[in-house]
Order: C-alpha cells, then structure tokens, then sequence
C-alpha cells in the first residue's frame, strides 16, 4: 500500500464527523420532542395538571411524597398509556424500517404487507369463535403474525425472494386477512364484537404496567439483535451480489432480520392492536430528517413512539368530545403519508 | 506487495435453475496479471465470474482459491481476500461517497471491532487512488456515470483485496471513462501488485489493457493467452461469428479487431471474404 498523506484521511474523517454530527442532532431532536409529548400526555386531560405536579407525582414513589387523586391519575391512568404509545411505537417503528430496508422498498411495510392484519384476524378469531380473552387473545394475535409472514415468505419464495413479489403477495393476504375479519364480524355476538373492535383499530385505551410487560421484554431482547443485524443490512442495502461479495450471508442475514421485524410488529399489536401506518410512516420520516447520516433503527424507533403519543393526544383531546382510538389518527395521517410517498416516487421516477 | 493469491478452477460447471452456461471449465488466474474474459453475449462470460467470485455456486467442479476449495472457506475471510464489482450494484438513497466506499470495509470489521483509523486510511487511499477525493461529501445519486463507476471500484478497493474481480466495469460509461477505468486497474496490476480479472464488452480495449487474455465460446474457453499469442482472425471468427481484419494497434501495437461486415468494404476484401 503507498503511503498515507494526512489531508486525504482528514476529507474522509470530515465528512464522517459531518454526517455523525447531523445524527446526534436528530436523535437529540427526536428525544426532545419525545419527552414533550409525554409530558403534554401527562398534564393535559379531564383534570389538567400543573407540571410541576406531574413531576412532584412520577418522584412520589421515590420521594414519599404522595398525593392519591393526582398520583392515580398521572401513574396509574395517564403513564402507562404514555409508555404504551412509547413502547408499541417504537416497536412499530422499528419493525418498519427493518422490513422497508431489508425489502428495499418503503410500501413493505408490516402494516402494508399483512403482518399487523394477520394479527388482528386470529385475535378476532379467538375472541368471537373461541371466546377466548385477556392474555389468549394477545398470544394468538402473535401467533397470526408469525404465521401470516410465513405464509408471505413460503409464497414468495422461487430461488430466493424478490422484495416486489413479496410486496405484492403480501397486499393479497392483508386482503385476504381483513376478509376473514369482516366474515368474523357478521357471526358475532354483540357483545364480542364490543371486544373485538379494538382489534381492527389499535388503541390506548385500558393500558396497564402489566399488560406491557411482554412488549418490554420484546424490545429489549430484540432491538439489540436488529442494532447487531444492522450491520450486514449495510452490505445488503447495496444489492444481493455485492453483498456476498463483501462476505454476508445474505438469505441467513435477511431471514433473520425479517424474523425480528415480524416479532416486533407481532409484540406491539398484541399489546395494543394494529395501529395503523405507525410502522409504515416511522422509517422514511427518520429518513428524511437524517438525509444520509446512516443508520435510522433508532431514529424510527422514536419516530414511531412520537407519532403514537402524539396522534393519541389529536385522539383524546383535540377532535371534539368523542374520544377516539389513536388508529384513527395514525391512519388517516398515513393515508395522507402513503398517497404523497406515491407521488413523489412517480415524480421522480422510480417505482413504489 | 506480499505472496500472491492464486485464483483458479478445476472442471467448473455452472448454471441457473434448469439451464447449464459454464460446463466442465478449468481456468487459472495469472497472478500479479490484469486478466481479460471476452466473448459473444450469452458466452457465460458474467457467469463464470460470478463462479470465480463464489457469487454462484457451482453444479460440479471446485474454484480454489490458495489451494482450498473457495466454496468451503469462510465467506467473510474469502472478502478479504477476494473483492467484486458486480455488474449491477444498488447505491442507497442519498448515500455519500464517503459512506459507500467505507461499506468495503465490511469484511474488516465485526462486532467487536468497529470503525477505525486504518478504516479511514484505507478510504482516504481508495479515493485518492480513484481521484475521487473531491467527491467524498457528495451524494452517490448526483454524479456522472464516469464518476459513479470509478466510486464503486473504490469501494471494492477500500476492501482491500489482492485479487479484484469486476464484472464489465466499462459497461455504460463514455470513450474517455472507459479508458481512465482501465488504466485505474493497470495502475493496481503494475503499480501495486494486484490480481485483476475483469468482463468486457470492448474487444479492441480489451487487447490493449489485458495481459492475459480469455476468450470464451458456449460456456467454454476457446483461447487463453497474451493478446498476440491468441488473437487472431480465425479466432475472432470462431467467437463471434463474424470475419475480421487484425491489425497492429497504432497506439500500442496490440492486436486490433477490424470487423468485416456485408456494407462498406473494399471489393477485394468481399471476394476474399467470400
């Protein structure tokens, strides 16, 4: 090897500062907005609280200085469904940009592709011809999701799978799944399918400590794999041929991502319900505030959370004296996300 | 430069789901040699490199790579060892040239060692080697096809490798840039030692840069050799179908391919032809 100058190293290095710098930027700015939605999340409601009494409530157990009405209402109603819009957020989002990197296309997204109906149809399925309720239910909606990318996977498969066809088989099930969810509907009685709504739209509603704690264990044994897969999806991102060459093993290294995205997906809507477009939104949004900065695994896991809390708040407060389930917002915002993504893609040129 | 790595294959037959290209090939790999596969389209010149670059894995018949079988050895220290350019890769949106060279690095790396200072050197050579420095802080998406092409050869040289494998390198690129990329790669063979073995579509190009060449018929080689050695008219005929002049390259004096077509040819020429 020739000898190594000191300026050409130092335009590389620059460069790689640049773009780690614009990365701590957008994660600060992320974090930041974050932890003001919560804290809006927290104060605002029926009985609005000052914050400094919110914060004087979330030290109460380690301050002793308790306050019963406003400590239930901040610790017991108001900050599990925040931390349930956290979790199940970021769980979507990061099970988004996985698939949509590993994919290398944005519209193969879990919410897109069927994995999140998959879900919903077994767990209306379990609750109107099982009667099965409470943990079952959650159990057999990640069952659905498994099973359904399976599916996906098995029927797309011809020496390899190519992310189009994928796509597009995928479209065919989420159909497939919403039909046997409508069929499901029409046998139901009253007051299952009372239960079984809050399976087609995701929701907030009811969130408990308890109830997440599967969805908390998910994410931290899952997000440090995908943080550990990421690297090879480096490799993958520049084509299959490329890949192997620069040493991937790449159906092993796909697979596996695609398994910790479909468990991902599986996790959060089973602790909160198909919350539509959360998934599909997170990554590109992440993307587009990084621009090339790299990495957007963890940009799209607080994107994810901070799209949930903050259609849960649109939801609850901001749309008249119904409150609704945060799906209704997230979906009508990505509706509007996916037919503009459309667009610009036309504009531009290349395909979906 | 260090000993270097032999790249060779013994009865190598390769293919894609029903259909066979390459069938029972033995090839070695001149080292410290830029080497040259031509042939008609559809010859399995591609496949074979993908064989070679153990992109492909074959129905009978073994690579080697130093001795051992390439398709046994760890794929990662195989990168190490062996870099490709694929016909065909896929620059990420937005990626910088910097970002993407720096993804040759992969094989370097692993969980416990990430980005280091020898990563960025090896970066800041490539680019330099590419003259493509001035571009680091771009992004891939606004450059010139001249320009995208020579940043793809830095990533696969940020790799590396002793042994360099770049399917059609030239493909889509102007007059000027195919000739600024293949003296790049002569640059690697005769100034650094390397082993390069790339596809081309160029004939005439390609007799003037090879110092081995390979020219391939219906997934065989028909001829191997120095340019001189090997090209002639009879074999141009046979590879390709077509009767030709060769001359003397007045530049280099390599063989030159003068086709021979039905229009536009001396009437002596015509007579003989027929």
């Amino acid at each position: 090897m020739s000898t190594t100058g000191f300026a050409p190293v130092g335009t590389v290095v620059a460069v790689r500062r640049r773009l780690q710098r614009r990365y701590a930027l957008v994660m600060a700015l992320l974090a930041v907005l974050t932890l003001a939605a919560i804290g809006l999340a927290l104060a605002v409601g029926d009985y609005p609280l000052p914050l400094a009494e919110v914060v004087r409530s979330l030290l109460s157990p380690f301050t002793g200085n308790v306050e019963p009405a406003g400590d239930f209402i901040v610790l017991g109603v108001r900050l599990p469904r925040a931390v349930a819009g956290l979790l199940a957020g970021g769980a979507f989002g990061l099970s988004g940009v996985l698939f949509q990197s590993v994919l290398r296309n944005p519209l193969a997204s879990p919410d897109i592709v069927g994995i999140t109906m998959g879900a919903s149809a077994t767990a209306v399925a379990a609750i109107i011809v099982f009667d099965w309720s409470g943990t079952a239910v959650s159990l057999s909606a990640c069952v659905g999701a498994v099973v359904i990318a399976l599916l996906i996977y098995g029927l797309s498969w011809r020496n390899g799978v190519t992310p189009y066809r994928l796509v597009l088989i995928g479209i065919g099930m989420s159909a497939i799944a919403g039909a046997v969810v409508s069929y499901l509907f029409t046998r139901a009685r009253i007051f299952d399918v009372q239960e079984a709504l809050a399976w087609l739209t995701g929701s907030l509603n009811g969130a408990s400590f308890e109830h997440l704690a599967p969805l908390a264990l998910a994410l931290l044994v899952l997000t440090p794999v995908a943080a550990v897969l990421w690297r090879s999806l480096n490799a993958l991102q520049l084509g299959d041929d490329t890949a192997k060459a620069l040493g991937t093993r790449v159906e092993l290294s796909r697979l596996g991502l695609i398994i910790v995205a479909v468990l991902l997906a599986a996790a959060a809507t089973a602790a909160v319900g198909p919350v539509a477009f959360v998934a599909f939104v997170s990554g590109p949004i992440a993307r587009r505030l990084l621009g090339p900065a790299g990495n957007a695994l963890l940009p799209s896991a607080l994107v994810g959370g901070l799209v949930t809390i903050g259609s849960d708040f649109v939801a609850q407060h901001m749309l008249g004296r119904n409150q609704l389930p945060v799906g209704v917002v997230t979906g009508a915002f990505g509706a509007v996300f996916l037919i503009y993504l459309l667009a610009a893609a036309h504009r531009s040129g290349r395909g979906g | 430069m260090s000993a270097n790595h032999q790249l060779s294959a013994a009865d190598l037959t390769l293919g894609y789901a029903d259909r066979t290209i390459v069938e029972k090939l033995s090839i070695a790999i001149p080292p410290a040699r830029f080497t040259v596969i031509v042939g008609a389209n559809a010859c399995g010149k591609s496949t074979l490199l993908r064989g070679l670059a153990r992109l492909l894995t074959p129905r009978a018949g073994t690579v080697y790579l130093d001795g051992r079988a390439i398709h046994q050895m760890p794929t990662k220290e195989v990168a190490t060892l062996l870099g490709v350019l694929p016909q065909t890769p896929v620059a990420p949106d937005g990626i910088t040239v910097a970002d993407l060279v720096g993804r040759g690095r992969y094989p370097h790396q692993g969980w416990f060692r990430q980005w280091v200072a020898a990563d960025d050197a090896a970066v800041a050579n490539a680019l330099q080697a590419t003259d493509t420095l001035d571009l680091a802080g771009r992004a891939v998406d606004e450059l010139s096809g001249g320009q995208r092409q020579r940043v793809w050869i830095a990533m696969a040289l940020a790799q590396e490798t002793e042994l360099l494998l770049l399917d059609e390198p030239t493909t889509f690129l102007d007059i000027n840039h195919q000739v600024e990329v293949l003296d790049l790669l002569t640059d690697l063979v005769h100034e650094r030692g390397r082993t390069v073995v790339a596809v081309l579509h160029d004939l005439n190009l390609a007799c003037r840069y090879a110092d081995h060449i390979v020219a391939m018929r219906d997934g065989k080689v028909a001829a191997s050799g120095t340019p001189p050695e090997v090209v002639t008219p009879e074999l141009v005929k046979s590879v390709f179908g077509m009767d030709a002049e060769v001359v003397s390259d007045p530049v280099s004096h390599t063989p030159m391919i003068v086709p021979v077509g039905r229009h536009k040819v001396k009437a002596k020429l015509k007579a003989a032809a027929e």
